[in-house]
């Protein structure tokens, strides 16, 4: 409701222009950007049973209720008694209300047996009727449903036009917001061509069936003076009234979170960065039977729930119980949680409603039970209930939906077929932050899974394929073996890493032996080299020794010289003597 | 049904019309309406009729209370049935059928 309190205040302030009253009716205050044109008469037209009744009816109970706005409920065909009991239907309490002062009803009886017209007349009773009904309650809000009903209590058409024109400008004077229902006709909006009178907003209601599914619709066919959603949109009735469904959210404008929160499973975490997803993306996981899905959702609920957030769980396939006893095998208690008030499980099969009523059906429990983490599996089944057209743009609006509220959105998608694994059945590949995707590997006789990020915006995430195991302790994701041999997993991958721990410890042995051998040869030449440096020095101490003899001979050889010499010159003298000493030698 | 009304005309003589009038000021058509009614009153019901003018801009409330929309109307309470006539009365045929002072189409 809060949201609808601040659109008019944004309309307003855009240009100034026209001033518009909220319906409180979910998402039409979104689509008219602040609801019905304040002060003027709004045509609500549409086939018998579309809802309009029940749409003049909320638009006055809530003005009532939450914008303190009394109305005044004027009705052509259903009696106070009547439309009390159908309005508890929807949770309102008219009796109470009109004894509150709130809202006055003044049910108009005109039944053309029961009239004899004689000549001219206008209808100021109705005028008076309405009039003191207003001033009663002071309303600002009036409904007249349905006012066609008078063409056929009068015959004379030429009077009632006159008087319908003098009843809008009367309204338009009394600044009352007004509400009139109208039968469609054919070809026209309405069988008496009420339009023209009401030229200020014109809204069309529509249901209709296709496949057997029942779809309500609402088009805002004219809203004079200020923008509008164009579409139709989608509508439901159910128990907590009227709530329609844009299409998309108008804008893009939600606020996006920094904050990252973890996916439950510690190596996945890893895989995107170390950190998990965003708050408040979107995420799918898809893969084919049996990959593993729902487990990793699984986990995320439980992180969830771990974390002390509450997480919303859409099952189209599980029940509850066979959900939680499924997810025990691999050591995930989601009973727990349930039991604390953090999950809240909604199964049903998808075929239950029409497309419409599932996304009616998420809202009200989103809106309810106001969920963290919003896990819807699979999304994939819903096609079931509607065209592919439909689904893909009931997730687009979903998706935005949970956008808008911040709240972290996880999808599981299930593929068929193995080529278009990237591919999803309702196209929403563009509108998702997170994909992974599971997948199976069929190698040496074995189908395990494997599993990667296919993309994750806005964060550093890993491109590899890890193996994804599921474990009495849960899933763990265990980095594939990649080679030379390719790809392996499962036991080949087992084995592949037996053989590389054999090679490793083969590879060590070598090394050591290797070595082994490289010391023993620096030992050997280490030898070598103190017997070559024993050997140097025996020569250099040689050397030395010649050296020294060398210089002793040739001292001795120059003495000798020098004594020879001395002879020679004694042998001068000594000739004579010489030769008595060569005789003496 | 009466036994006296199984009679016809005559049988109603006895009868006594009870008629109310309601208008909404004195708006032209509601002084036609009453001028008019006054003079089939007294052409065909002579001293059999009583005539109550409710003026519902004096009393709204009657309007809800009494299903009153067009105005004039004019309800014959009595004799059986009620019923409803609305407009200034000028056309004498279907005033007098409103009454039941004439039978329809004759």
């Amino acid at each position: 409701m809060g949201k609808s309190e601040s659109l008019p205040s944004r309309a307003k302030s855009a240009r100034g222009a026209l001033a518009k009253a909220p319906t409180g009716i979910s998402g039409l205050d979104e689509i008219t950007f602040g609801g019905l044109p304040r002060g003027r008469p709004t045509l609500i037209c549409g086939s018998a049973g579309c809802g309009k009744t029940l749409f003049g009816m909320e638009f006055l109970l809530r003005g009532a209720l939450d914008f303190d706005e009394p109305g005044v409920f004027m009705a052509f065909e259903e009696t106070e008694k009547d439309l009390s009991e159908n309005v508890r239907s929807l949770g309102f309490d008219l009796d109470r209300m009109v004894a509150q002062n709130k809202i006055a009803v003044d049910y108009v009886h005109v039944e053309r047996s029961e009239i004899q017209e004689t000549g001219d007349y206008d209808l100021e009773g109705l005028f008076l009727r309405l009039g003191m009904a207003i001033d009663s309650v002071g309303a600002k809000r009036v409904v007249l449903d349905t006012l066609e009903t008078l063409f056929s209590g009068f015959s004379n058409p030429a009077i009632l036009r006159a008087e319908l024109r003098r009843l809008f400008r009367w309204l338009k004077d009394k600044g009352v917001t007004a509400i009139i229902t109208g039968e469609r006709g054919d070809g026209a909006l309405t069988r008496q061509g009420l339009e023209e009178y009401v030229s200020d907003c014109v809204i069309l209601l529509d249901h209709r069936v296709r496949d057997q599914v029942s779809t309500r619709r609402l088009r805002i066919v004219k809203y004079r003076g200020t923008t509008h959603g164009t579409n139709e949109y989608p509508f439901l009735i159910d128990e907590d009234g009227i709530s329609v469904l844009p299409v998309t959210a108008l804008s893009l404008d939600h606020k996006v979170s920094n904050e990252r929160i973890p996916t439950g499973v510690a190596q996945l975490d890893d895989m995107l960065g170390g950190k998990g997803y965003f708050r408040g993306s979107s995420i799918m996981i898809s893969g084919t039977a049996g990959s593993g899905k729902t487990s990793m959702a699984a986990h995320f609920a439980d992180a969830t729930c771990e974390r002390g957030e509450r997480c919303l769980y859409f099952a189209f396939e599980e029940s509850t119980s066979q959900l939680a006893r499924n997810m025990r095998s691999i050591g995930i208690d989601l009973d727990k949680w349930i039991k604390k008030g953090l999950l809240r499980h909604v199964a049903s099969r998808p075929t239950l409603h029409g497309l419409e009523m599932h996304l009616a059906h998420v809202h009200k429990n989103v809106k309810d039970f106001d969920p963290h983490v919003v896990i819807i599996d699979p999304i994939s089944n819903l096609s079931s209930s509607g065209s592919q057209a439909d689904a893909e743009a009931m997730l687009l609006r979903l998706v935005d939906f949970l956008k808008a509220r911040g709240t972290t959105a996880m999808l599981v998608n299930l593929t068929t077929g193995r080529n278009a694994l990237e591919a999803t059945d309702v196209g929403v590949s563009s509108i998702i932050d997170t994909w992974l995707l599971v997948r199976d590997i069929e190698l040496g006789g074995e189908r395990n899974r494997g599993m990667y990020v296919l993309k994750s915006r806005g964060m550093k995430h890993s491109n590899q394929i890890r193996e994804f195991l599921m474990t009495s302790e849960g899933i763990k994701l265990e980095e594939v073996y990649v080679g030379p041999e390719g790809v392996l997993t499962g036991s080949m991958r087992a084995a592949q890493e037996e053989r590389e721990k054999a090679a490793a410890l083969a590879r060590e042995q070598e090394f050591e032996r290797k070595q082994r051998e490289l010391d023993a040869r620096r030992a050997a030449l280490e030898a070598q080299i103190a017997a070559l440096r024993a050997e140097f020095q025996s020569v250099e101490d040689e050397a030395a020794l010649v050296k020294t003899q060398d210089k002793t001979r040739e001292q001795r050889i120059l003495e000798q010289m020098a004594a020879a010499q001395k002879r020679r010159d004694g042998e001068a003298g000594n000739q004579r003597q010489g030769n008595g000493k060569r005789n003496r030698r | 049904m009466s036994t006296k009304g199984s009679k016809g005309t005559d049988g109603a003589a006895a009868e006594k019309w009870e008629l109310r009038l309601y208008t909404a000021g004195q708006t032209p058509k509601s002084l036609a309406a009453f001028r008019n009614l006054k003079k089939v009153c007294d052409e065909h019901l002579s001293g059999r009729y009583e005539i109550e003018v409710i003026d519902l801009l004096a009393n709204p409330r009657l309007a809800k209370d009494h299903q009153i929309v067009a105005i004039p109307t004019l309800v014959k309470k009595l004799p059986n049935p009620i019923r409803k006539i609305i407009g200034d009365l000028s056309d004498v045929e279907r005033t007098l059928v409103g009454l039941d002072l004439r039978r329809q189409g004759t």
